[in-house]
C-alpha cells in the first residue's frame, strides 16, 4: 500500500513541473493564437541556464537565485523571439506561425549542444531539500514533496493574477475575444508580448526546477512538449485549472500505467486524450471555440489548373529528373529517390491540410502504417514486391479510414490533437508490440527484388509513383470532389446550405489523404530496406507539415515545391554540417519571416505584380512548375 | 397552384433557449409563387424561426411540413434536397473561389458528383452556372475572386447559389440587410420577378418596411416569440397591435425614403 501511495506522490511531483509549462503554453495559445512549439525549447533552456547558474553561485541563495534568474532570462529571450519574430508573423495564415516555433526548436536544439555540450548534464540537489521523507519503509525524496505544493501554490498565484489584476482581466478578455479587446483600445503588442513573456517564464521555471529531479539534455524539449500538448488538449486549451488537473491526470496515469498496464504503458495517456477529445473536443475544463471570425488577409487569389504551357514545363521537368541516372553516382540516385518519396508523402499532407483544411499533427502514422505493411507482407507472408507495394499501403488506408472517422468529428486544433494522438497510440503499439512489430529494432531485411533493386532502377520507380501520385491528387484538386472539400474548408454553413455532408466529404479526403502517405511509405520500406517505429514518429509528422508550409498552404503546388526544397536541404545540410538543425532551422525562421506565404506563395505573388506591370496577354508564366521529382 | 396542398406549413413551432421562449406556438402556411414577409422587431424570434425551418436548429414541438413531408429535425443538407434555398443574414460563401464556381459547387451537389474524383470542376455546367450569374445581374464578375467582391455583389451570388438546385421555397433571412437602399430595392425587386416566373415560394425576414410592403403578397408579424397579426400589407398596417409594436418602439421607417412604398 506504501509503495502506492509514493508512486502516487512522485506522480504528483511529476505533475508540478508539467502544468507550469503547460498552464504556459495555455495562455501563449488563448491569447495569442499561436501553437507555440518552441515551448519545449524554452523548458530547455530553462534547465540548461539554471544549470549553469546553479552551478556557478553556491548555497541556498545561489541556488533558488539561480532557479528564478534563469527563470526570468529566458523569459527575456521570450520577449526577443515575440518582439523580432511573432509580431512579423501573426497575420500569416494559420499554423504558420507552429513553422516558425519549429524553426527555433530547431535553432536551439544544436545551440545548447554548441554551448554545454552534447552530454547529460547532472545539477545539484536543491539545498534544504536533499534528504528523503521515510513513509512505511518507502522513501520518498523531500524535494518531491516541495514540487507537490509548489504545484498548488503556481496555481493560485496564477489565479490570483488572472481574476485581481486589470492585467489579468484583458487576457481573460482577449482568451474569449481578442478582437473585441483589440477594438476596445487596448493595445495588443504589448498584451501578446506580456502573455508571451509570462508563458516563458513558466516554461523555463518548469524546466529549471526539474534539475535535481532530472539530468538536463538536448532532446527533452521534443519529449516535454508532446506530454504538454497532452495536458493542454486534455485540460481545455486557454482553462489554467484545467492544465493542472491534466497535469495531474497525466503524470498519475504515467505513474500507475507502467505498474498496471506494462505493455501499454505508452498508449495510456494518448488514448486518454483521444477518448476526451472525442467526447468533450474542447478539454475538461475549456469552452467550445466560437466561431473564428474571417481572417482578413485571407486569400483571394482562387486556384487554376496548370495551362498548356505550365504541363508542358512540368513534363519537361519530369523528364529532366528521369535523366539523373545519366549523370548521378548511386549516392545522388538514392538521395533522389528518397525526395521522391518525400513528395508522395508532402502532397497527401498537402491534400488534407491545404485543400481540407485540416492540418493533420500525426500525418506520419499512415505513412509508417504503409511501411510496416510492406514489411509484414514482404516478411512474413513472403509475397513478390509487386504485390507488397500494391497492398501494403491498404493498411495506411484502414488506418485512416478508422482513425479518420473520429478526427473529422473535430476541427482546427482539436482536429490536430486528435490526429496527434492517434499517430502515438499507432507509434506506442508498434515501439511495445515487440513479438510483431520488432519493437525498437524493427523489421530487418525488406530489400527490393532484383528489378528494383539498382539504385536506378529504384530511383526511377519512386519517381513514376511520385509523378503519378501529384498527377493524381492534382486531378482530383480540381474534381468535383475537390471543390466540395474546399467548400466545407471556406464555408461550413454555406456547404451544408447546399446540400454538402462535410463530415463525409472530409473523411473521404482523409482516407484518401492516409493512404496516398502508405504509397510514399510503402516506398520508402523497400528504400531503406527496413522498418522502424521512428517512420510513425511525431517528427517525421513534423517533417510533412514543415514541407507543406514551406512550399505555401494557399497554393495546389506548395507540397512538391516544399518536399523538394526541404529534404534536399535537409540531407545536403547534415552531410555539410554538425549543426545542420542550426541552419535549416535559421532557414525556416527567415522563410517565414519573408516570405510568409511560402515558396510558391511568393513566386506567385511575384509573377502576380509582373502581370500587372506588363500588358495583358502576355501572362503566361504564372506559377513555378510542378516536377515530380 | 392550387390552394389545396400548400407548399410550407408550419404548425405550433416552439423553441426556447433556458428560460426563454424565442419562439411560441408559431403557425403559419405558404403556397407556391406567393411571397411571404416575416417581421418583427429585433429579438421577436425571427431567426429562431428561420433557422428551425431549413433545419438548423431543432424545433422543441412543432411540425414544419415541405409539401406534404414532414421536415422537423432534417438537417439543413436534407431539406435543400427537398428544393429549399437559403441565403443569409451574413453572407456565407467560399471565398477562396471565383464567383462562377461559387455557383459551379451548388451545382455539383445538385447533380449528385460531389464524389466525382476524375471531372473538371471548374467546367462543370459552365453554361447552367454563367445563365444563373445572369439572372442575378453577375455576368460579369464570374471570373472574380469572391473573396473581394463588395456586400451587395455577395448578397446577389448567394441568390444565385440559392436558385442552382431549383427551389420550390426560397429562405432569405434580411436579405437586403447591409446594402445600399438602391440596391436593396434592385434585389427585392429581381427575387420578386424570379418568384413569379418560376412560381417560387418566397420566404423573408426583413427590417426595412419599404422592402416589406413593396414586394409582400401577405405578411405575418412575430413579437416575443409569438404570431401576433397575418395579412395583407393593408391589413398589417392598419393593425393597431403592429402599430404599437413598431411605432410604440420607434424602429418604423428607419430609412426614411420611400421611392418603392407602395400606396
Amino acid at each position: 500500500m506504501a509503495f502506492y501511495v509514493v508512486q502516487f506522490l512522485t506522480g504528483l511531483a511529476s505533475a508540478a513541473s508539467l502544468f507550469l509549462v503547460a498552464s504556459g503554453l495555455s495562455i501563449i495559445f488563448g491569447v495569442t493564437r499561436i501553437v507555440n512549439f518552441a515551448h519545449g525549447a524554452f523548458y530547455m533552456i530553462g534547465a540548461y541556464i539554471a544549470f549553469t547558474l546553479t552551478e556557478r553561485f553556491s548555497g541556498a541563495f545561489g541556488f533558488w537565485g539561480g532557479v528564478v534568474l534563469a527563470a526570468l532570462a529566458v523569459a527575456l529571450i521570450g520577449v526577443l523571439v515575440e518582439m523580432v519574430l511573432l509580431r512579423r508573423i501573426y497575420h500569416a495564415p494559420e499554423l504558420f506561425q507552429l513553422l516558425g516555433t519549429f524553426g527555433l526548436t530547431l535553432m536551439v536544439e544544436d545551440l545548447v549542444v554548441l554551448i554545454w555540450g552534447p552530454d547529460d548534464l547532472v545539477g545539484r540537489r536543491a539545498p534544504g531539500f536533499k534528504g528523503a521523507v521515510d513513509f512505511f519503509g518507502q522513501n520518498i525524496p523531500s524535494y518531491d514533496l516541495f514540487l507537490i505544493v509548489l504545484g498548488p501554490v503556481v496555481l493560485g498565484i496564477l489565479w490570483l493574477l488572472f481574476q485581481r489584476t486589470r492585467w489579468g482581466v484583458l487576457v481573460r478578455a482577449a482568451t474569449q475575444d481578442r478582437d473585441m479587446v483589440a477594438a476596445l483600445g487596448v493595445n495588443q503588442k504589448w498584451l501578446f508580448t506580456s502573455v508571451f513573456a509570462v508563458g516563458v517564464f513558466l516554461a523555463a521555471l518548469g524546466g529549471a526546477l526539474q534539475i535535481p529531479r532530472d539530468a538536463v539534455h538536448h532532446a527533452m524539449d521534443l519529449r516535454i512538449i508532446v506530454e504538454v500538448f497532452v495536458v493542454v488538449v486534455i485540460g481545455g486549451l486557454g482553462s489554467i485549472v484545467g492544465a493542472f488537473v491534466a497535469a495531474v491526470l497525466v503524470s498519475e496515469l504515467n505513474a500507475f500505467g507502467i505498474l498496471i498496464f506494462p505493455k501499454i504503458s505508452i498508449i495510456l495517456v494518448f488514448l486518454v486524450m483521444a477518448v476526451v477529445l472525442i467526447v468533450r473536443p474542447w478539454g475538461l475544463f475549456g469552452k467550445p471555440e466560437a466561431a473564428a471570425r474571417k481572417t482578413p488577409g485571407l486569400s483571394v487569389n482562387p486556384w487554376r489548373p496548370l495551362t498548356s504551357n505550365e504541363r508542358l514545363a512540368a513534363l519537361a521537368a519530369l523528364v529532366v529528373a528521369a535523366m539523373l541516372p545519366l549523370v548521378a553516382g548511386n549516392y545522388a540516385l538514392t538521395v533522389g529517390s528518397e525526395i521522391a518519396i518525400f513528395v508522395i508523402f508532402a502532397v497527401s499532407l498537402h491534400f488534407l491540410m491545404s485543400v481540407g483544411g485540416l492540418a493533420s499533427f500525426g500525418h506520419a502514422a499512415y505513412f509508417g502504417l504503409g511501411a510496416y505493411g510492406v514489411a509484414f507482407l514482404a516478411k512474413m507472408a513472403g509475397l513478390p514486391m509487386i504485390v507488397c507495394l500494391l497492398l501494403g499501403p491498404l493498411l495506411g488506408c484502414m488506418g485512416a479510414a478508422v482513425f479518420g472517422f473520429f478526427a473529422v468529428q473535430l476541427s482546427g486544433v482539436y482536429f490536430a490533437m486528435l490526429t496527434l494522438a492517434f499517430a502515438q497510440i499507432v507509434w506506442s503499439i508498434a515501439f511495445q508490440w515487440v513479438s510483431v512489430t520488432g519493437g525498437d529494432n524493427g523489421i530487418l531485411g525488406v530489400w527490393p527484388e532484383k528489378w528494383a533493386a539498382s539504385p536506378s532502377h529504384f530511383y526511377w520507380l519512386a519517381l513514376g509513383v511520385a509523378a503519378l501520385v501529384t498527377i493524381a491528387l492534382r486531378v482530383m484538386v480540381f474534381s468535383p470532389f475537390g471543390y466540395a472539400l474546399r467548400a466545407t474548408r471556406d464555408s461550413v454553413l454555406r456547404s451544408e446550405a447546399v446540400g454538402i455532408d462535410a463530415k463525409r466529404i472530409q473523411w473521404t479526403a482523409f482516407v484518401i489523404a492516409g493512404t496516398t502517405a502508405g504509397i510514399g511509405g510503402a516506398l520508402f520500406a523497400y528504400l531503406k530496406g527496413s522498418v522502424f517505429p521512428d517512420n510513425l514518429g511525431i517528427s517525421l509528422s513534423v517533417d510533412a507539415l514543415v514541407m507543406v508550409l514551406l512550399g505555401g498552404v494557399e497554393t495546389v503546388s506548395g507540397g512538391v515545391i516544399g518536399a523538394i526544397v526541404y529534404k534536399a536541404l535537409n540531407i545536403w545540410l547534415v552531410s555539410q554540417t554538425d549543426l545542420s538543425k542550426l541552419v535549416l532551422g535559421g532557414f525556416i525562421v527567415l522563410i517565414v519571416v519573408v516570405f510568409p506565404k511560402g515558396i510558391v506563395g511568393m513566386l506567385e505573388i511575384l509573377a502576380q505584380r509582373r502581370r500587372k506591370s506588363s500588358p495583358p496577354g502576355s501572362s503566361l508564366l504564372a506559377k513555378p512548375i510542378e516536377s515530380a521529382e | 397552384m392550387s390552394v389545396a396542398s400548400p407548399l410550407l406549413e408550419v404548425e405550433g413551432l416552439t423553441k426556447s433557449y433556458g428560460g426563454i421562449h424565442a419562439v411560441r406556438g408559431v403557425s403559419f402556411s405558404l403556397r407556391s409563387g406567393e411571397i411571404l414577409a416575416l417581421i418583427g422587431p429585433n429579438g421577436a424570434g425571427k431567426s429562431t424561426c428561420f433557422d428551425m425551418l431549413n433545419g438548423q436548429n431543432r424545433p422543441d414541438a412543432g411540425h414544419v411540413r415541405l409539401l406534404g413531408e414532414e421536415t422537423t429535425g432534417k438537417k439543413p443538407r436534407e431539406i435543400w434536397r427537398l428544393g429549399v434555398g437559403r441565403t443569409f443574414q451574413i453572407t456565407a460563401t467560399f471565398a477562396t473561389m471565383t464567383v462562377r464556381e461559387n455557383v459551379q459547387v451548388a451545382l455539383i451537389s445538385h447533380g449528385k458528383q460531389l464524389f466525382n474524383l476524375w471531372g473538371s470542376a471548374p467546367r462543370f455546367d459552365r453554361g447552367e452556372a454563367v445563365r444563373l450569374l445572369e439572372l442575378v445581374g453577375m455576368a460579369g464578375y464570374a471570373d472574380r475572386p469572391c473573396g473581394e467582391l463588395a456586400y451587395g455583389d455577395l448578397k446577389r451570388l448567394e441568390l444565385a447559389v440559392a436558385l442552382a438546385n431549383e427551389p420550390k421555397l426560397l429562405l432569405m433571412d434580411e436579405p437586403t440587410a447591409g446594402m445600399a437602399p438602391r440596391e436593396r430595392v434592385e434585389l427585392m425587386r429581381l427575387t420578386a420577378q424570379i418568384a413569379k416566373e418560376k412560381s417560387i415560394g418566397v420566404l423573408f425576414t426583413e427590417h426595412d418596411m419599404d422592402v416589406v410592403f413593396e414586394h409582400a403578397d401577405r405578411i405575418i408579424v412575430l413579437n416575443r416569440g409569438t404570431l401576433i397579426a397575418e395579412g395583407s400589407p393593408a391589413e398589417v398596417r392598419g393593425n393597431p397591435q403592429v402599430q404599437a409594436i413598431y411605432l410604440g418602439e420607434g424602429l418604423l421607417y428607419e430609412g426614411g425614403h420611400r421611392e418603392g412604398a407602395s400606396a
